[in-house]
């Protein structure tokens, strides 16, 4: 069980042990809480005394009556908020100072019980307050875990985009100096590489930018009857020039039609990624198939290919962002490492779903689930 | 031992295939011979074979501590072999990692640490420190 440090704040001795006693007994449950909170209770007979218990022992709420001896109720919630803590204020107050309550909450207590009060109120009113303080550590918490991966993906980020950088100034300092020599043409590999470079760069950079355009919900997604074989095979054949390249056949097989309200520019984004994929981690003379199929209330799409594989622990790391699978294999391919968790996120959007077959040196298979509205 | 008929020879293992360019290319304009891998595996098999007179790793190839290994591994074969060690822990988490302590100079075999992003041209200042001749 959990507990919560609670202070209570009052010149009449009776009052204090009398609320400690019922409080001490008491439990909150919510069925959304992993674990039952209970109240661990101390007691103030003055606001200076409880000025001093705040610093030493961090209650998390404090029971506060208004009239005191020295400094009274409202200057210790003053000296509170002040001081920051983060401690919730609960007054206690007779019927009589009903407008010195809402100015205490005007100031920052969260609620007020009026005196007298019956046990029934004040474990009423404690309910209330054990709720939202738990509500508000949670958003605090989630808050800051937010932040966290912000700032994971930044430091991965800035470095994806800074050794380019300095591969291309490297190679300009080179030319600058004359390192190889007087004439262009001793410079060819070198501009060569720093082109390579910077393509790679833009194309990180379009990414990046595709994912946050998702991220923030500002693209504007344009769902009509799209028909995914067209779009797949206007994919393929962008990728034409490289297949060919890399003496890789790339069939189709399945559906000759599957139509589905989607946003074309998603969906060709989808394509473009896996069949880039097939093509770009295949071996010379290989195949990519891409199957179209449906069941029952889903579309199937698989893109197969004749590639190099990917293990066990590598397929369960391939959809997070900046993730690329490093291998000898792999080392002279580019990529982003965003185009798989994209692809993730934008298949998000439709309840679909992906998965990864796959065996080193054989070949993976990416499989599409995508539900089908049947209205 | 050098000898002075022969160019020293430096190995060089870093996963970016430009600055192994552009290393290898500055280091063999200042009259050396220079060997470059860009994986941990084959840097190992290179070792197990030949000695060179210096070696120079980047701290994360395939794996993120492949460079500790590499000199590690170098140290064992020849402990007297001088090794550089190129990293960007402290560009990129902010956090000073060089070996401080006699702990951990124990373990972390290496001569020298640099930050990554030096410009082969300054790196050369360094690897003059090792090899005289």
């Amino acid at each position: 069980m959990e507990m919560l440090k609670v202070l209570v704040v009052d010149d009449e001795p009776g009052i204090r042990s009398g609320i400690s006693r019922i409080l001490s007994q008491f439990i909150v449950g919510y069925p959304f809480m992993d674990e039952d909170i209970g109240f661990e209770m101390m007691e103030a007979a003055t606001g200076e005394e409880a000025i001093e218990i705040f610093h030493v022992n961090k209650p998390d709420v404090v029971l506060l009556d208004n009239k005191l001896p020295g400094m009274d109720g409202i200057q210790v919630l003053e000296y509170i908020n002040q001081n920051a803590l983060e401690i919730e204020v609960m007054m206690i107050t007779s019927y009589a100072s009903l407008e010195l309550a809402v100015k205490a909450t005007n100031i920052g207590a969260y609620d007020f019980v009026p005196k007298p009060f019956t046990p029934q109120e004040l474990r009423a009113s404690m309910e209330n307050l054990t709720k939202h303080l738990f509500l508000k550590r949670i958003i605090q918490r989630m808050n800051k875990e937010g932040k966290q991966i912000r700032f994971q993906f930044l430091t991965v980020l800035s470095h994806e985009l800074k050794n380019p950088l300095s591969s291309v100034e490297g190679y300009l300092r080179m030319m600058q100096s004359r390192q190889a020599g007087d004439s262009l043409e001793d410079y060819d590999e070198m501009i060569t590489r720093s082109i390579k470079r910077i393509k790679g760069m833009r194309n990180l950079i379009m990414d990046l930018l595709d994912l946050t355009k998702i991220e923030s919900g500002k693209k504007p997604r344009e769902i009509k009857d799209t028909d995914l074989v067209k779009v797949a095979r206007l994919s393929a054949e962008a990728m034409g020039p490289m297949a060919i390249q890399m003496e890789v056949e790339v069939r189709f097989a399945g559906l000759e039609k599957l139509i589905l309200p989607a946003d074309p520019e998603e969906m060709e984004f989808i394509m473009n990624n896996l069949i880039s994929n097939a093509v770009k981690y295949n071996r010379r003379g290989g195949k990519v198939i891409i199957r179209f199929a449906r069941e029952d209330n889903k579309a199937i799409i698989e893109v197969k290919d004749t590639g190099i594989g990917i293990t066990q622990e590598d397929q369960s790391l391939l959809f997070r962002e900046f993730v690329r699978i490093k291998s000898r294999e792999t080392r002279n391919i580019s990529g982003s490492g965003l185009g798989l968790s994209i692809v993730k996120r934008l298949l998000d959007l439709y309840d679909g779903d992906i998965v990864v077959r796959s065996t080193p040196g054989e070949g993976s298979c990416f499989k599409i689930e995508l539900p089908v509205n049947t209205r | 031992m050098i000898n002075k008929d022969k160019k020293p020879r430096i190995l060089i293992a870093d996963d970016d295939p430009d600055f192994l360019f552009q290393l290898g290319f500055v280091l063999r304009k200042a009259g050396y011979e220079v060997d470059v891998f860009d994986n941990q595996v084959d840097t190992s098999k290179y070792l197990e074979a030949h000695r060179p007179d210096l070696a120079i790793f980047d701290l994360m190839m395939e794996r993120d501590d492949s460079g500790f290994v590499l000199a590690y591994h170098a140290k064992k074969l020849y402990p007297k072999l001088p090794v550089i060690l190129l990293t960007a822990v402290t560009a990129e988490t902010g956090r000073d990692f060089k070996p401080g302590n006699q702990e951990s100079k124990r373990w972390i075999k290496a001569d020298l640490y640099l930050e990554k992003g030096l410009h082969p041209d300054e790196i050369i200042a360094y690897v003059r420190q090792f090899i005289k001749s």
